[in-house]
């Protein structure tokens, strides 16, 4: 406790750096295994646009050249790695030259803002459920309700999001169909825009949190169940503590532990769920980003956001196998 | 040891049952006795026969499937079991308090041992312990001050018992209920915990309630001694009187199977069938195995004293002091 001593530090970083090394690797991989050459979509987009594209054979030569494919397959993996870990993913082939770290760079604040917000939100609101299903003083109202609310759990997300799309946007009007902001609203550090983007992420988020608070709740529920017989539980109800205290102290920061594993592990799952998510509320987050380059065969896109999603749920993992001893008081750090 | 005391605790006609599909179990049925003032009372039977029950019917902690169904326990004259459930937890620890059976997970594995003897305090008197209190209460129980900052798991078991102890002798209750507190400990560290309880309640003078099944340490620990069969209380007496002249045949058969270092002999346990405890017999609970069981045995036996101090719920137990009573041969289940 206290201190993280350094060699567990290093320890977990060579971790963390081995297994972006990896991902990385796979993410150059599983595109090459493709019978798709991208200079040749390019050309083919290009002609469809010009009708006719002159002297095709040295125009392909060049997109082949200046993507760096004319290079023996070793090296173009090693210049691959050296960028990609320094977040240059090349030029999108889509819409050509912009390069993929700008577009990864404009729509990851986005899936950030809406993934955490989500996240956070289904954690707390899942956790809480749980716990006052189990606890006894809760209101009746609360045991009958959220089994109820539970139904919701077994729902897809784009369909719950087509749901609460087609009620609160299309009938109700109480939110905006699709945008991360409104059309009219400057992009900017104002109340305004703040105001927009809170009004067009409430649905997409809230889609994301009513089909997976259920999962917390459901884990949570079980935890509680099985803290709630412990010895020290019950000594603290003949302590005479305060029914409260008890269950915040002595139930759910107990029961609370192996939810937190969970959390970092289902982190990559979250952002997987996210893209559909995305894409039916046009959200310009890295979801789109995503579905629109495997739509579009856009090879670097697909590349930079993989990577960057696995960088994301690596990161997750480290910093909760960080944390977690100062958690769990019987989890040390050790090398 | 005659002269009259201070009742503490008063316990009448507590009932709890267990709700089975087929019927209520009984596993504490009709007890009643008296703790006083400065006494330790030693509560023995087989496992089963309803001692815990009895402490949580007490405590009144009992969960479901169980229920109180009757009785009273009045702590200082103020009936536990009739309090409002703020005003009970005012009561609990300050006035009652818990040593518990299972002191290996009895602490909570994510607070400072310090913190939970200081959260009691806290909660009760509203005021944070000063460190100095709590390692006074280390100390009473022979911990020593390093624990202060340390997590249950650092522990060893005998050190979470005495710090079980200290937790309850925090706040100087009137009773303290010491369920088992050594049955989960080996002999060597069962005895240096059993000598910490008896010191610190001396010192405190505070009346204690001892459950156990170990009649050896019973002998050394308590005053008097109760014993429990099939949810019943069958003989209340001094330890001196309980091991000399039992009254009740059930006590009789208890204390005989306790082993003699001197003698070697075969372990004898009554034969016959043990009821079952939805459906116990009319009249004494002991009749189907007792040896001594007669026609009168169907009618129910109360408590009732035989000798100043010494209660039996046996309508023979005069014949069976005074070693007149036959004893009839039962055949094993």
């Amino acid at each position: 406790m206290g201190r993280i001593p350094r060699s567990y530090l290093i320890n977990r970083l060579i971790t963390l750096f081995l297994t972006i090394l990896i991902a990385a690797t796979l993410i150059w991989v599983i595109p090459r295994l493709s019978p798709v050459d991208p200079a040749d979509i390019m050309l083919g987009r290009m002609a469809a646009g010009a009708g006719s594209v002159a002297n095709a054979d040295q125009v392909l030569a060049q997109l082949r050249e200046s993507f760096g494919l004319d290079q023996p397959m070793i090296v173009q993996y090693f210049k691959y790695l050296g960028n990609t870990l320094l977040f240059d993913f090349g030029l999108s082939t889509a819409s050509f030259p912009t390069p993929v770290s700008s577009l990864i760079a404009r729509a990851l604040p986005w899936t950030l803002g809406l993934m955490i917000l989500s996240v956070v939100i289904t954690f707390v609101i899942g956790n809480a459920l749980g716990a006052f299903m189990v606890w006894e003083r809760s209101p009746k109202l609360v045991k009958v309700a959220i089994p109820a609310a539970m139904v919701f759990t077994s729902i897809p997300p784009i369909l719950s999001g087509l749901l609460l799309m087609w009620i609160f946007a299309a009938q109700l009007r109480w939110f905006p169909l699709t945008g991360a902001y409104g059309l009219m609203v400057e992009p900017g550090w104002t109340w305004d825009f703040a105001l927009s983007v809170l009004h067009h992420g409430f649905l997409p988020a809230l889609s994301i949190v009513i089909v997976t608070f259920g999962f917390w709740a459901l884990g949570m529920r079980g935890l509680m169940i099985t803290v709630q017989g412990e010895d020290y539980v019950k000594l603290a109800e003949a302590k005479g503590l305060r029914p409260r205290y008890i269950l915040y102290r002595y139930m759910i920061r107990n029961a609370i532990l192996p939810q937190v594993t969970a959390f970092a592990l289902k982190i990559g799952l979250l952002i997987a769920g996210q893209v559909l998510v995305e894409r039916i509320f046009a959200y310009n987050g890295m979801g789109k980003l995503l579905y629109d380059a495997i739509l579009d065969q856009d090879f670097p896109v697909i590349q930079g956001v993989s990577y960057v999603i696995i960088l994301m749920t690596a990161l997750s993992v480290f910093l909760v196998d960080l944390i977690y001893p100062f958690i769990d008081p019987r989890i040390r750090h050790e090398g | 040891m005659t002269e009259p005391r201070n009742v503490v605790l008063k316990v009448r006609g507590l009932s709890v049952f267990y709700a089975t599909p087929t019927g209520d179990v009984r596993a504490t049925d009709d007890a009643s006795f008296d703790l006083y003032e400065g006494e330790t009372l030693g509560l023995v039977g087989e496992s089963g026969s309803g001692k815990t029950t009895a402490t949580s019917g007490i405590l009144r902690m009992v969960s479901s499937p169980g229920r109180i169904v009757a009785g009273s326990v009045e702590l200082d004259g103020v009936d536990l079991l009739a309090l409002k459930e703020e005003d009970l937890r005012r009561q609990r620890w300050s006035k009652l308090a818990l040593i518990p059976q299972g002191a290996m997970n009895s602490l909570n594995p994510t607070m400072k041992i310090s913190a939970q003897i200081a959260d009691v305090i806290r909660t009760h008197t509203g005021k944070t312990p000063p460190r100095d209190r709590i390692l006074e209460l280390f100390q009473m129980v022979g911990l020593p001050g390093r624990i202060h900052d340390m997590y249950p798991h650092e522990l060893s078991g005998g050190m979470k018992q005495r710090v079980c102890i200290a937790m309850g002798i925090a706040l100087n209750p009137r009773v303290i209920i010491a369920d088992e507190a050594t049955s989960a400990l080996d002999v060597v560290v069962q005895r240096v915990v059993a000598q910490t309880m008896a010191k610190v309640r001396d010192a405190l003078g505070v009346s204690m309630i001892m459950i156990g099944h170990d009649m050896g340490l019973m002998a050394q620990m308590v005053d008097r001694i109760a014993v429990m069969y099939s949810g019943k209380i069958v003989e209340i007496a001094r330890v001196a009187d309980m091991f000399a002249r039992p009254a009740h045949p059930y006590s009789k058969i208890l204390i005989d199977s306790v082993p003699s270092l001197t003698q070697r002999q075969a372990l004898r346990i009554t034969g016959g069938i043990t009821h079952d405890p939805r459906n116990p017999p009319k009249g004494c609970i002991f009749q189907l195995r007792c040896p001594y069981a007669a026609p009168q045995c169907r009618e129910p036996q109360p408590l009732r004293e035989i000798n100043p101090g010494q209660l039996a719920a046996c309508c023979r137990a005069e014949e069976i002091l005074a070693g007149t009573a036959q004893a009839r041969e039962i055949a094993d289940a």
